[in-house]
Order: structure tokens, then C-alpha cells, then sequence
């Protein structure tokens, strides 16, 4: 059930070096939370996005652990200090193993 | 002490204020066991960390909450009154600016939402909300 599932990630195109900087991440995903029941009672099979991970030049910023509590369309804001020009890269693991991957990069200004 | 009018009426308070406390975290074990599980049965303090939540939410699908902790290693979020308590949990690797996250969660009905915060020293914080839920959030 991971299908359009699409990454959209919000980051200054630069900063200063040395400054923090917000992020905002949103992907597309119905987070079934495996608790709804569908028209004829059947539970509907979990299926939610249960880790979220952001780093930057390899070194890690946030690391998210997700529960069915999350809402559709997984939304996350949160900063990052950036020392030195480079790349963001964000990692979502979905329950069916698929992983979405998306990254951005920075400029030093 | 003398048991003045004034004395009297300040003592009221104080232990109807306690007893409100203390009939507060009756939420359900779930919530507890969770805390427990994520604090190894350390002590938590408040204070330290503050959580973010609206008063009311229209719609428990989609609650915008937020959670800034200075010092903490990793922040975990409960929902206390859904099937499941635990929300998510955040840690913070070398390259966070803040020590804080935003993300939107799921409520079942009007309830209260804790923080707890794992300080970088091992010690524990814990803050709550109380979000007033129109429409539940979990389906069924």
C-alpha cells in the first residue's frame, strides 16, 4: 500500500556557516494505524511509516521513532546546525521495508 | 500554627490542589508502563522541558504538537488516552540546532499528552498538555 508515496522536504537554499537552520519534512503516506475497521469489520492491517531519519553529511540531526499515533501524511519540523556547506539527507523506513529517500543541499551564504 | 480563618481557608487549597494532582496522573497503567520502559524506572522531575499542544482540537486526526527540551538526548511523546500511549519518540544525533520537534498526532478522545525528555546528564523531565478532542482520531 506504498504507492504515491512522495517526499517534500523544506530547506533554506543557504545559510551562514555556524547557523541553525529550520527544517520541515511532509511525505504522503495513510499511516493505517491497524486499529480502523473496515466496512464489513475487519480490522484493517497496520501499515505507517515507523522511522524517520535525518541527517546531514553523514552525521546524524534527528532520528524519529513513529507509532499508528501519528497522523496521515507524516509531518515533521525540527533544527540543524550547519558548520559547513553540504547535503541533508532524509530516510523514511516504511512497514513493507520499503525505505523513501529523499536530500537537499546547502550553501554557505 | 494558629488555625486562623485565613489558615484554614489556605489549607483547603493546598490539599484540594493535591488531591486534584494526585487524581490526574490515573491515567491509564499503559501510560505508566510506557514511562517505566523509557526511563528505567528512574524518577522524573518537571520542569525543564515544555510541550506544545492546542487546548482544543477540532479534529483528534491531525493535533499540532511540539516539544523543546535544552539538554536532551531524546524526547518521547504519549498520548495518554489512546488505545496505544506511545506517539513517538525523538533522538538527537550531533548535528541538532535545538533540541526540539514538531509533528502532528492522533487522538482518541479528550486527554491529557506528556513529554518525557531524557537529559544528557540521565536524569528525566516530563511535561503534559491537556488537548480537548471535538472529533476522535482513531477510527472504528
Amino acid at each position: 500500500m506504498a504507492n504515491d508515496v512522495k517526499p517534500r522536504v523544506k530547506v533554506p537554499k543557504s545559510a551562514a556557516a555556524g547557523d541553525v537552520i529550520t527544517i520541515k519534512t511532509l511525505i504522503s503516506h495513510q499511516m493505517e494505524s491497524g486499529v480502523r475497521k473496515d466496512g464489513d469489520g475487519n480490522i484493517i492491517p497496520r501499515s505507517i511509516i515507523n522511522r524517520f531519519v535525518a541527517d546531514f553529511n553523514g552525521q546524524n540531526i534527528i532520528d524519529v521513532t513513529l507509532e499508528p499515533a501519528i497522523s496521515t501524511n507524516p509531518y515533521f519540523q525540527f533544527d540543524a546546525m550547519v558548520p559547513e556547506a553540504g547535503e541533508f539527507k532524509f530516510t523514511w523506513y516504511d512497514d513493507d521495508g520499503s525505505v523513501y529517500e529523499t536530500s537537499k543541499k546547502i550553501k554557505i551564504a | 500554627m494558629e488555625f486562623t480563618r485565613r489558615n484554614i481557608l489556605a489549607l483547603g487549597s493546598g490539599a484540594f490542589a493535591a488531591a486534584s494532582f494526585a487524581g490526574m496522573p490515573a491515567f491509564a497503567s499503559k501510560t505508566d508502563d510506557a514511562i517505566a520502559a523509557f526511563t528505567g524506572g528512574a524518577s522524573v522531575a518537571e520542569g525543564g522541558i515544555e510541550l506544545t499542544a492546542p487546548e482544543i482540537a477540532e479534529n483528534g486526526n491531525t493535533v499540532p504538537v511540539s516539544v523543546i527540551a535544552p539538554g536532551a538526548v531524546s524526547i518521547m511523546l504519549l498520548a495518554t488516552g489512546n488505545p496505544t500511549p506511545a506517539v513517538a519518540t525523538f533522538n538527537f544525533g550531533p548535528m541538532a540546532g535545538t533540541r526540539s520537534g514538531a509533528t502532528r498526532i492522533r487522538l482518541a478522545k479528550t486527554q491529557d499528552v506528556v513529554a518525557v525528555a531524557k537529559m544528557e546528564d540521565g536524569s528525566f523531565r516530563q511535561a503534559g498538555a491537556t488537548v480537548k478532542v471535538t472529533i476522535g482520531g482513531c477510527g472504528g
